[in-house]
C-alpha cells in the first residue's frame, strides 16, 4: 500500500511523505515515491497520517454486558475513532481475572477483526480487592496491564504486593484512584455544583489520597504504576512533583476533563454522570496543563458505553460513564491541538507513543520497520458530534450537538483498511 | 403572572415570578380564613400526589388545596424501594400521562427526578421536595408567612440553622430569599454545611450568636436521628448544646423576630419547647401559608393563560 501526499506525523516534526507498508510493516518513507504495479494507493492529499491511536483504557463489556457493548461493536467505534490497538477494562461478567476470560478476549477479537483488543487483567480476583487474580497466567494469555479499573484497591498491603508480583511478569498497576470510604457515595464533583443540584459531591480528596498512596508506594518500592483518569488539579500537582523527584509515575487523562466542567451537571443530564466526576475550571486548567508539560503521559477515553435505560433514569441512580472512542480524537484536536496547547506530535505521542511505551506494545510511531498502524484525519473538517450516528452501542455522551474539528477518514491496522469514512 | 409548565426550583424565578405566587396565595389565604373552600379554579382538574418519600404536611396540603378549587386530588404512594426496581420514573410518567392528569406533584429521595419526570410528561410537574435539591412550595410558604408578618422580605435578616446540607428547604429558601432582597445567615456544624454553600449567596456565620443577632425571621431545620448515625455530629444533647436555639439565643434577634421550622419538629433538638410554643412561633401559621401558597401555584399552572 502506499499513502501519498499526506503530512506524516513524525515524533519530532510533521513533514510531507509518502509512506509505503508491506504485509504488516511499513516499509518505506520517502519524499516522494512512486507506485508499483498493482499496488493500492491512498490519496492523502492535504491530510495528516498519525499513528494509529492507542487508548489503554476502554469498557468494552465483554463477556456479560454485551446489551452495553460487545468486542465487535467496540471495535467498530475504536477504528471509526482511529484507534487501532485499545486495551479493555477487566470488569466484565465474569470479571477478567484469569486467563481463560482474557484468551476468550483475544480471540474473540481475533474473528471481529477491526482493531487489536489488547485485555487488561483484574490485580485481585474478582476485582475484590483481597487476594491477587491469576496474574502470571493472565499475562502468558496475552493480558498487557493490570488494573482493578471502576474499584480501588483499597487495602494498601495488597496494592503493594500487586506491584511487586507484577513487576516480576514486566506488567504494570493501572490505578483507579478512589477511596471508598471518604467517597461515602457521592457521584458528582463536590463544590458549589452539587450543592446546587443536591447531588451528592465526591471531594477531590477522594482521588487525592490514592494518588498519593501510589506515588508513596512506586517510591517505596521504586516500581511503576499508573494512575488512571486523573481529574483533580491537586492531583495533576502530585505527579508533576513525584516525577520530580524520580517516581516512577505515569498518569492519563480524558477528553471529558479537557473539555467539560461541573457547570454541567446543572442540567440533570445523566449523561454527564462519570466517574471520577468532571471538576471545575481550575481542575481543567490544570489538566490541559498537565497534558502540555507531560506530566500526564497519555489522553484515554474511559469508553464505558451504555444502554439508554441505564442513563435514562434519576440522576443518583444513573449507571457513570461516557461513551469516548468516536470523539476522542477530535475533542483532543479542538481542545488542546488547534488552540496550540499540543503540537501534533506531542499530540500524537499522548494518543499513541506514550501508551505504547507504558504497556510495551507495538506501534506508537511512523517509522520504516514499525506495524503499519496509521490513522489519517482531515484537520480542517467541522463536524457535529450526533450520538445517534455512534456504532458503539453506547450512545451516551455529554457532547452530543457540540461542533469539532479534525475528521478521521482512513484507519489502517497491520497494513489493511479497517475504517474508511 | 407564571408562564411556567413546571415548578421545580425558586433558582431560576424572578422576584416578580416569586411575588406574583405570594400576592395570589395571599388571596387564598384569606379564602381560607374566611372558611370559603369551594373554589372552583381547579374544576374538572385532577391533581396527582405522586410521594416516593413520606409525608403529612407537604401531601395533605397539595390535595386539600386542590380539593378547596375544585379539582380532584389522586394520591399514588410509591415506597422508596419500588424506584429500586420495577417501574421506572419514566414508565410511571407516561402512564400519568395517558391517563390525562392535568398535574403531578411527586415528592423523591432523589436531587432531579422531577426534572427528569418534567421532561417526560406533558402534565404540569410541581416538585414536593427532591432529595437534597429543592423544595420550592416549603421555602414560599416560608416567605408568605414572613412577609405577612412584615409586610415586605426585602431587607429582612433570616437565619436559618440546623442540618443545612441535607436540606432542600434551606437551599430553596436561600434562593427565594436573596431573589427577594433579604439576607440569608447560616449556621451549623461544618458537618452539616455542604461545600460552597457561601458562593450561592449564604453568609456562613462563625457562630449562632453570629447568625441569630439582629434577625428578623429565625428557622430551625430537622436534625434528623439518621444523621448522628452517619457520624456528623456526636450525640443530639451535644448538638442541641452548642448547635439548637434556645430562648437566650433569641433575644439577640430583633424583639418582633418570627421563629419558623418546616416540620416535623424534634422538639428539644434544634428549638426547644419554649420556642416551638412560643409567642414568637408562626409555625401553625406556616401550615396554612402551605395550604395557601399550593392552592395558589396549582392556580397559576393549571390555569395559565
Amino acid at each position: 500500500m502506499l499513502i501519498q501526499n499526506g503530512n506524516v506525523v513524525f515524533l519530532n516534526e510533521v513533514k510531507k511523505a509518502d509512506i509505503r507498508t508491506e504485509g504488516r510493516y511499513v516499509t518505506q518513507i520517502a519524499d516522494s515515491l512512486t507506485p508499483l504495479a498493482g499496488e493500492e494507493v491512498i490519496d492523502a492529499t492535504s491530510r495528516y497520517v498519525f499513528p494509529g491511536l492507542i487508548d489503554m483504557h476502554v469498557h468494552l463489556r465483554e463477556p456479560g454486558f454485551e446489551g452495553k457493548e460487545d468486542i465487535a461493536s467496540g471495535s467498530a467505534a475504536a477504528v471509526k475513532g482511529g484507534f487501532t490497538q485499545i486495551c479493555c477494562m477487566p470488569n466484565t461478567n465474569p470479571v477478567t481475572d484469569n486467563a481463560v476470560v482474557v484468551s476468550y478476549i483475544i480471540n474473540r477479537a481475533k474473528e471481529v477483526n477491526l482493531c487489536k483488543v489488547r485485555p487488561i487483567g483484574a490485580i485481585t480476583a474478582g476485582e475484590n480487592g483481597e487476594a491477587l487474580a491469576a496474574i502470571g497466567k493472565m499475562k502468558q494469555a496475552g493480558a498487557v496491564a493490570l488494573s482493578d479499573d471502576g474499584k480501588p484497591v483499597m487495602n494498601s498491603q495488597i496494592m503493594r504486593l500487586a506491584m511487586e508480583y507484577a513487576s516480576d511478569f514486566d506488567l504494570i498497576c493501572l490505578s483507579h484512584c478512589e477511596d471508598k470510604n471518604l467517597l461515602n457515595g457521592g457521584f458528582v464533583n463536590e463544590g458549589r455544583n452539587s450543592t446546587i443540584t443536591g447531588l451528592k459531591g465526591i471531594s477531590r480528596a477522594v482521588e487525592d489520597i490514592m494518588i498519593a498512596r501510589e506515588i508513596c508506594l512506586a517510591q517505596a518500592l521504586d516500581l511503576p504504576v499508573h494512575i488512571c483518569h486523573v481529574s483533580t488539579y491537586s492531583g495533576v500537582q502530585m505527579i508533576r512533583d513525584a516525577k520530580k523527584n524520580g517516581v516512577k509515575v505515569t498518569a492519563e487523562s480524558c477528553p471529558h476533563y479537557v473539555a467539560l466542567t461541573d457547570d454541567i451537571i446543572l442540567s440533570f443530564d445523566t449523561n454527564t454522570k462519570v466517574n471520577p466526576p468532571v471538576r471545575e475550571e481550575k481542575d481543567r486548567q490544570a489538566i490541559i496543563a498537565g497534558i502540555a508539560d507531560g506530566t500526564i503521559d497519555c489522553i484515554v477515553t474511559d469508553h464505558a458505553p451504555h444502554k439508554a435505560t441505564d442513563k435514562n433514569v434519576e440522576y443518583a441512580q444513573a449507571a457513570f460513564g461516557i461513551s469516548g472512542l468516536e470523539t476522542s480524537f477530535a475533542l483532543c484536536y479542538t481542545y488542546l491541538a488547534e488552540p496550540g496547547v499540543l503540537t501534533l506530535p506531542e499530540l500524537a505521542r499522548r494518543m499513541s507513543y506514550n501508551p505504547a511505551k507504558i504497556l510495551h506494545l507495538e506501534g506508537g510511531e511512523i517509522a520504516e520497520g514499525k506495524v503499519a498502524d496509521l490513522m489519517i484525519a482531515d484537520l480542517s473538517k467541522e463536524w457535529t458530534i450526533d450520538s445517534a450516528s455512534f456504532v458503539s452501542k453506547g450512545k451516551n455522551t455529554p457532547f452530543n450537538g457540540y461542533t469539532v474539528r479534525g475528521a478521521v477518514e482512513c484507519t489502517i491496522v497491520d497494513g489493511k483498511v479497517k475504517y474508511s469514512a | 403572572m407564571l408562564q411556567r409548565k413546571d415548578l421545580i426550583d425558586l433558582n431560576g424565578l424572578s422576584e416578580q415570578e416569586i411575588t406574583a405566587i405570594l400576592d395570589r396565595a395571599e388571596e387564598m389565604k384569606q379564602r381560607l380564613r374566611r372558611g370559603e373552600k369551594n373554589g372552583t379554579e381547579l374544576k374538572g382538574k385532577s391533581v396527582i400526589t405522586l410521594f416516593y418519600e413520606n409525608s403529612t404536611r407537604t401531601r395533605v396540603s397539595f390535595e386539600l388545596a386542590t380539593a378547596y378549587l375544585g379539582g380532584t386530588p389522586v394520591h399514588i404512594s410509591a415506597s422508596s424501594s419500588s424506584v429500586q426496581k420495577g417501574e421506572t420514573l419514566i414508565d410511571t410518567g407516561k402512564t400519568l400521562d395517558a391517563m390525562h392528569v392535568d398535574a403531578i406533584v411527586m415528592r423523591h429521595p432523589m436531587s432531579g427526578a422531577p426534572v427528569l419526570l418534567a421532561k417526560t410528561v406533558s402534565a404540569h410537574v410541581i416538585n414536593g421536595g427532591d432529595g437534597m435539591n429543592a423544595h420550592p412550595t416549603q421555602a414560599l410558604l416560608d416567605m408568605l408567612s414572613m412577609r405577612e408578618k412584615f409586610g415586605r422580605i426585602r431587607g429582612l435578616k433570616v437565619a436559618i440553622l440546623g442540618d443545612i446540607k441535607h436540606s432542600r428547604v434551606a437551599k430553596s429558601n436561600l434562593f427565594g430569599l436573596t431573589t427577594m432582597g433579604a439576607e440569608v445567615y447560616m449556621y451549623a456544624p461544618k458537618t452539616l454545611i455542604p461545600k460552597d454553600m457561601d458562593k450561592l449567596g449564604a453568609h456562613i456565620a462563625s457562630s449562632r450568636e453570629e447568625a441569630v443577632e439582629g434577625a428578623d425571621v429565625v428557622m430551625g431545620l430537622r436534625i434528623q436521628l439518621e444523621r448522628q448515625q452517619g457520624g456528623l455530629f456526636p450525640s443530639l444533647g451535644e448538638y442541641s448544646k452548642f448547635y439548637g436555639v434556645n430562648e437566650n439565643l433569641l433575644r439577640l434577634a430583633k424583639p418582633d423576630a418570627i421563629v419558623e421550622h418546616p416540620g416535623p419538629v424534634n422538639r428539644g433538638v434544634e428549638l426547644t419547647d419554649g420556642l416551638i410554643d412560643g409567642k414568637s412561633s408562626v409555625i401553625e401559621d406556616q401550615v396554612t401559608s402551605g395550604v395557601a401558597v399550593r392552592m395558589a401555584l396549582l392556580d397559576m399552572l393549571c390555569n395559565a393563560r
